[in-house]
């Protein structure tokens, strides 16, 4: 797999050559030149990607670089505005029913009196109308919660649960309907570091297990990185995709941001990159909530 | 107007209480507590039933009840801005104590409760004598000058409790004392607009100046500002029209007031947007 | 309001004779009928109302019944007109006004303290106007459990049957947007329409239940049971099923206590309530705390 140089400066892609490897079955999402716009300015551009079915993903970059954007136009809440875009084969937003989405930073009142194994049930049958019938549906939700490995304190109230045992629920919530893809909106950014490990290795459990695809926004791809297949990085209005060892480096990353990026390796095999821009490199009087 | 000394008298009680109602209540809309303000306002009523029954004087009362019901908040229910419930729970059997109080009252006192309950309920700032004025004024100068003593830190501890109790500030203590300052707000001022009124002036000057600007102290200026020119305009208004209680004429221009900020603060369009699909599911974030 | 025109024999603590003398009289039956329904409606509003903590919100428009009713009798209308339009033009007030970005939950509330405080100052308003006697607004505030009629009963009867009906259908979506709204909104769940649909069932509720428990023990049955109910179990249809009950037995024990003794019912109702909900929150308090230290040893063990 090669790293296409950058052409000339009049055409500005990071182009990656991607796995194309023999039985790999078709793309689960891709995307081809496409843009995003938020309040008429373009977040992204020029984005080509295309994950694969069990693939495990992640969409790194600084804040504001259009990360959750990307996770919007895949759930059908942000139409692209140029390229093109497809999910399970049809447009992003029809495909939503198979996908089991986690969005960020949800916060529960610690004294809510919800059982936790009830909000994963509300995952399953929620959005229906009419008295639930209890029977149908619970062994699914027992299913997704010990595949989350919560069964011993799920039916706790989940305002007293700690903030991993609060995600793994919030994943078994989103996993309860059975989805082919799973989207998580930076589901580790307010976990402690050994938190964070656990639920890398819980999603990579997940993912290689059952199948299903997963595709997260991130901020720190180490906890992650020995587990991706793909890494999605944004910056400066553009996309590097490929596998971690051949994006985040230094090579790649200075293309992509056009300016000198330094990546470390520190002896435990963590990954540390220096130099990124962390606002906008323009700025273009965007509102942080809409790049949230 | 002004030669009548009752309307002296009213004009003197009701600027000091705007006033002081007006910067409270900024603090009260800020720090998500108009249920624990409205609690307190109605607990006012209780206490001064109460003191009725036992035959003392109905102040002491008021601001017995207020303060101790706002100290009993302030150290039982504050774990975020809101433990709704269990003020509400409070709120509802102190008020069930009231309606004993008051079936008591009634029956020892014959027919002067229907006064009591009335005057308490909303207030009776055209009967102030020169000496009730001059109380009221002297009492809510001391709950303007303590608050604004604890102005800065208590905005900080409101809008970032964690940091400011990092930088040494006593978040915990000034959080009650601030409760207690809003229940001696509201036995005080009971007396002019009575104990079910007096909700609206601590919210509404309040909710239209953090409406109209996002800058904390001309939001204080603004809420007291505007808590004064409703009073005044009411008390106008009320003497102008006989048959309009002077409470209920402040309310109702505070009540206009803040109906023209949130006018003019809420984006029309867009309200008028969300309001033609309230039964979509939205994309709002 | 007070029963000294009863015979006061006082409970006899003999359940079959307290009961006999309590459903003697006509007026004590539709009493503990009306109640009755009026309890089970609120236990099931009420429980929304108190996961939605919205309690400010149920306090607000059971405060609007005052000037529904004065002005009502200002107008010439049937009280119970005022009651609905009232409670129902606030509830879309309030619901209206916090739709949209949330700013700020201070700002919801101060809509609502508006609301009440103008509400209030229209009903003393409209009171002052109709120049009738000041002490009839007591039984407006405090309730009048001795003048209900079976015309009454059936009416309330008919409004909680179909508050229930309403939330057999919607009260799943309804949890779902309230405990968890933002994937209950991707999973395209109406969730500003519910809210605003379920203010103005609590508005209506409250315009029905106010006429005969008075204004404010409406509030306390809406919130006590399910309160409590909520205290003592998280499961979600026991909880339900438990505020209902609640606010049955404590309403038919403040009635039975209000008949035997001469207290106004509505002290009696409140202060059954709010014992019920100390015990169970105390209780709660006190075995949260005795399972915490029970599991931290297993916690740490569980992270290590």
């Amino acid at each position: 797999m090669n790293i296409t140089s950058a052409p000339p400066t009049t055409d500005r892609r990071i182009d990656v050559a991607l796995p194309g490897a023999a039985g790999q079955t078709e793309a689960v999402a891709w995307l081809e030149g496409a843009q995003a716009q938020i309040a008429g300015r373009a977040v992204w551009s020029e984005v080509r990607l295309e994950i694969g079915a069990g693939e495990f993903t992640a969409i790194l970059g600084p804040n504001g670089s259009g990360k959750t954007t990307l996770l919007r136009v895949l759930l059908g809440e942000l139409p692209l505005a140029a390229g093109r875009a497809s999910v399970l084969g049809r447009d992003p937003g029809a495909a939503k029913g198979q996908i089991g989405y986690l969005p960020q930073r949800r916060h529960f009142d610690a004294g809510i009196r919800i059982r936790g194994v009830d909000l994963v049930r509300l995952g399953l049958d929620g959005a229906r109308w009419g008295l639930p019938i209890r029977a149908l549906g619970r062994d699914r939700v027992r299913e997704a919660i010990e595949l989350v490995c919560a069964s011993e304190y799920a039916t706790r109230p989940i305002g007293r649960l700690s903030g991993g045992e609060q995600q793994r629920l919030l994943i078994a919530q989103a996993l309860v309907t059975d989805p082919r893809v799973l989207i998580l909106d930076e589901p580790l950014d307010s976990l402690d570091l050994p938190n964070q490990t656990a639920v890398s290795a819980l999603l990579a459990r997940i993912c290689k297990q059952q199948g299903v695809t997963v595709l997260l926004v991130a901020h720190d791809v180490n906890p992650l990185l020995s587990y991706l297949d793909r890494v999605v990085y944004f910056g400066a209005g553009r996309a590097a995709v490929g596998t971690p060892r051949e994006v985040i480096t230094a090579g790649t990353l200075s293309r992509l941001y056009g300016v000198p990026i330094e990546v470390l390796t520190t002896a435990d095999g963590r990954l540390f990159v220096a130099g990124l821009p962390e606002a906008p490199a323009h700025h273009s009087g965007r509102h942080e909530h809409d790049e949230q | 107007m002004f030669e009548h000394e009752f309307v002296r008298n009213a004009w003197l009680a009701g600027t000091a209480i705007a006033l002081a109602s007006g910067l409270v209540g900024h603090f009260v809309v800020l720090r998500a507590q108009v249920f624990a303000g409205d609690a307190l306002t109605h607990v006012a009523f209780t206490g001064a039933v109460a003191a009725a029954a036992a035959g003392i004087d109905t102040r002491i009362g008021l601001f017995a009840a207020t303060i101790a019901v706002a100290l009993a908040i302030g150290v039982l229910g504050d774990r975020r801005a809101g433990d709704d419930t269990t003020i509400g729970i409070v709120f509802a059997w102190i008020l069930g104590l009231g309606v004993y109080f008051l079936a008591l009252f009634s029956s020892r006192a014959g027919g002067g409760n229907g006064l009591l309950g009335a005057r308490t309920l909303f207030g009776s700032i055209f009967g102030l004598s020169a000496a009730d004025a001059r109380l009221a004024t002297v009492i809510a100068a001391a709950i303007i000058a303590i608050l604004l003593a604890i102005a800065r830190p208590l905005l900080f501890a409101t809008v970032d409790p964690a940091v400011a109790g990092a930088r040494g500030v006593p978040v915990r203590a000034l959080g009650l004392l601030f409760l207690v300052l809003l229940g001696a707000t509201a036995a005080e001022a009971t007396q002019a607009i009575g104990a079910l009124l007096l909700l609206g002036l601590l919210a509404a000057p309040a909710g239209a100046a953090q409406r109209l600007t996002a800058n904390p102290y001309r939001a204080i200026g603004l809420s007291a500002a505007l808590a004064v020119f409703s009073t005044w305009a009411g008390l106008t208004l009320s003497y102008l029209i006989p048959k309009l209680p002077p409470s209920s004429a402040i309310i109702a221009v505070a009540a206009g007031v803040y109906v023209l900020a949130f006018l003019a603060s809420t984006d029309l369009h867009g309200l008028g947007r969300r309001l033609a699909a309230p039964l979509s599911g939205g994309t709002e974030t | 309001m007070s029963s000294s025109a009863l015979p006061l024999a006082g409970l006899s603590l003999d359940p079959v004779s307290d009961f006999q003398q309590l459903t003697a009289f006509p007026f004590m039956v539709n009493a503990l009928e009306a109640g009755t329904a009026v309890a089970i409606m609120a236990g099931v509003v009420g429980w929304f109302m108190v996961l939605r903590r919205e309690s400010f919100a149920g306090h607000t428009l059971s405060l609007m019944a005052f000037p529904g009713a004065t002005g009502a009798l200002l107008i010439g209308l049937p009280a119970a007109a005022g009651y609905f339009v009232f409670c129902g033009a606030s509830a879309l007030v309030i619901g209206l006004g916090s739709s949209g970005v949330r700013r700020h939950r201070g700002e919801e509330s101060a809509l609502t303290g508006v609301v009440q405080a103008l509400g209030l100052a229209c009903g003393f308003v409209f009171l002052s106007l109709y120049q009738g006697v000041l002490a009839g607004y007591e039984n407006l505030l405090f309730g009048d459990f001795l003048g209900i009629t079976r015309g009454q009963v059936l009416t309330l009867a008919i409004v909680a049957v179909l508050a229930l009906c309403g939330f057999a259908l919607v009260g799943r979506p309804l949890l779902f947007a309230s405990v968890d709204e933002t994937v209950a909104r991707a999973r395209g769940v109406p969730v500003r329409g519910l809210a605003l649909a379920f203010l103005l069932v609590l508005g209506l509720a409250v315009a029905a239940t106010a006429q005969i428990t008075g204004v404010l023990l409406v509030f306390a049955l809406l919130v006590a049971p399910a309160a409590t109910a909520q205290q003592i179990t998280c499961r979600i249809g026991a909880s339900l099923v438990l505020s209902v009950i609640l606010g049955v037995a404590i309403t038919w024990a403040g009635l039975a206590l209000a008949y035997f003794y001469s207290e106004p019912v509505g002290f009696y109702i409140t202060t059954v309530a709010f014992t019920i909900y100390v015990i169970a929150r105390v209780t709660r308090a006190v075995i949260d705390h005795s399972t915490l230290l029970r599991r931290r040893p297993e916690i740490a063990e569980a992270h290590a």
